[in-house]
């Protein structure tokens, strides 16, 4: 028996791989000379081509950002910003095209360290380059080409999808019309770059690593990327979130110290929630996400640093963006906090660019901006509104654009 | 539209960059948006304010002016606008300060303490006054600095600042020939445009 989706889910979506023949430049100096990118798209594309938005995914995301893939399994989750994603949604597929892809180097499809080197017939592995956000945006605007898609209406993303958005802008400064920037940064601060290389160095010490080519030989450094999730997944949260989430028996000031089997054990096992929660969230993440990727991955966040091109003043980076902006923190968040998200306003204040900002309320730490957090959502589909009307403006006037 | 803003928007000019402080809902910047093609940026701290601007189009930043207006740059607007707030915030020497540092000009608008009926209401009865500008309770008032049209004129000297123009209306935005003849009396709103 088919399962039951809900009326506001774009429903079973099935990914497309496009091929690109064109050798990609990177700012290593390296070059990719072929790849594939793993596409997922929502709603229709209009006649003029006006109404696309791209969506770039954070750390662990991929492509499938909303729906279902298969139509028979009943525990099978939607993708991973389904609550923005769909027909009458903030991102909403009555009039907007939505694209999302897995970007280069990751590990759902598109090409990445674990994608077969057409050269040797074996995985790339460690030999696969390092990519920066500028490289993805340059990946992701071939994409946009080979859509027929000239301008977005708007480019959105989430921490490191954040990043994207701002390098687009920069980068590519009159193919967007607006820039939504969501729980990111200008740049990775000392503490969020210590978070990164402790989690590598889980992974590459782990001996089942073998120097980054655990493919020859049939196994996994699991261990090690259960650690460096398990560090991750602390930083997304707050300490509120944590609290409520493992703080369910109802004595006061439990602080989250719900214990997994009503007493503690006085042996080094599992004694409390947080901790099984947080083995399991380690445990399923390592089935599904390849060790080099996330390597791969950090390190794309660690470089992210637009200014260096512009005399470490990021406003001259924006000087000739053409898109409005919106940047939106929250106040739980410690890993990418509000104050690095108005290190982006006063920055885009400086270089005279429209742009608006929200500091939203809210417990669930840096993971708020996947969640169905009701100011946060209700001003996503305010701003994008007004985006509609602009678009069905532009297509009233058929000598426009 | 509220009668000061009726006022106000003739010394906006087309293309000017407009940044408005306590912007509301946006509407006053929406307008203006339409009406003169202003760069439009609204500085706000409520949340369903702030979401009824985005719904407007305009920009709106979530920022309390009380805090600090640092990160905006000095001459960085044509013109600051601080509508009916003026009362409400904690230093309003500093923010006017703030306001011609980052304004070619400024426009305020708030309401007149030395109004006859707010001075009736005190000598005859001795309570604080209450009005249709200053409809709140004593205890329970944003309205924390209060200040008469002489006030203003006063401090505009002290920090030898220019006044462009000047007006009072009441809320028909009505000017009357009582209102001209002693403005602190008669005046319930007063209305500045100034520079330095």
């Amino acid at each position: 028996m088919a399962k039951r989706i809900p009326a506001d889910s774009v429903g079973i979506v099935s990914p497309e791989l496009f091929h690109f023949d064109e050798p990609l430049e990177l700012r290593s100096g390296r070059v990719i000379e072929q790849y594939d990118l793993m596409v997922e798209t929502y709603g229709e594309l209009n006649a003029d081509k006006s109404n696309a938005i791209l969506v770039c995914h954070a750390l662990s995301g991929d492509h499938h950002a909303a729906g279902y893939h298969n139509p028979d399994d009943e525990k099978e989750k939607p993708g991973w910003w389904d609550c923005c994603i769909g027909p009458g949604k903030a991102f909403d597929t009555n009039h907007f095209f939505i694209v999302s892809l897995n970007n280069l180097g990751g590990c759902a499809g598109s090409t990445g360290p674990s994608s077969v080197d057409p050269a040797t017939g074996k995985p790339f592995g460690p030999d696969f380059p390092i990519i920066t956000v500028r490289d993805w945006v340059k990946s992701q605007a071939r994409l946009a080409d080979r859509l027929g898609i000239h301008k977005w209406a708007a480019v959105i993303g989430g921490s490191l999808g954040g990043m994207q958005v701002m390098r687009w802008a920069i980068s590519y400064p009159d193919r967007l019309g607006h820039a939504i920037i969501i729980a990111a940064a200008p740049k990775l601060s000392a503490q969020n770059i210590a978070f990164n290389e402790i989690a590598r160095q889980s992974i590459t010490n782990d001996p089942d690593f073998h120097a980054g080519r655990y493919y020859d030989f049939n196994t996994y450094p699991k261990r090690g990327l259960m650690l460096a999730r398990m560090i991750g997944h602390v930083t997304y949260l707050s300490d509120n979130a944590m609290r409520d989430k493992f703080g369910k028996d109802a004595i006061e000031g439990n602080f989250g110290r719900d214990l997994r089997s009503g007493k503690l054990n006085f042996s080094y096992d599992v004694d409390f929630q947080v901790e099984s929660y947080l083995k399991y969230k380690g445990e399923t993440f390592s089935h599904s996400f390849d060790a080099n990727s996330y390597l791969l991955i950090t390190k794309t966040l660690d470089y992210f640093d637009p200014a260096v091109d512009y005399n470490f003043d990021l406003s001259k980076a924006f000087l000739d963006s053409q898109c409005k902006f919106l940047v939106i923190s929250f106040t739980s968040d410690w890993r990418f906090p509000p104050e690095r998200s108005r290190e982006i306003v006063n920055t885009l204040l400086k270089a005279e660019k429209q742009v608006s900002y929200l500091e939203v309320e809210a417990d669930q730490g840096h993971d708020a901006f996947l969640m169905p957090i009701p100011r946060y959502i209700q001003a996503l589909k305010s701003y994008l509104g007004c985006v509609i009307e602009e678009i069905s403006g532009k297509e009233a006037k058929p000598d426009a654009g | 539209m509220r009668a000061d803003l009726k006022i106000i928007q003739q010394w906006i000019e087309p293309d000017m960059r407009v940044l408005d402080l306590g912007c509301g809902d946006g509407s006053f910047l929406a307008h203006l948006k339409s009406e003169k093609n202003i760069f439009d940026c609204g500085l706000e701290i409520d949340p369903d304010n702030i979401n009824l601007c985005l719904q407007a189009g305009v920009n709106v930043i979530e920022q309390d002016m009380n805090k600090s207006l640092a990160n905006f740059r000095s001459d960085s607007f044509d013109t600051v606008l601080l509508a009916q707030t003026l009362q409400t915030v904690e230093r309003p020497d500093i923010l006017v300060e703030e306001m011609l540092r980052i304004g070619k000009k400024c426009i305020i608008t708030f309401p007149n303490f030395a109004y006859w009926r707010h001075r009736l209401k005190l000598v005859s009865q001795g309570n604080m006054p209450q009005s249709s500008a200053l409809p709140y309770e004593w205890y329970d008032t944003p309205n924390i600095h209060h200040c008469t049209i002489k006030d203003f004129d006063t401090l505009c000297e002290e920090r030898n600042i220019t006044i462009l123009h000047k007006t009072v209306v009441d809320f028909n935005h009505r000017s009357s020939f009582l209102m001209n003849l002693n403005p602190n009396l008669f005046g319930i709103n007063a209305i500045y445009h100034f520079t330095r």
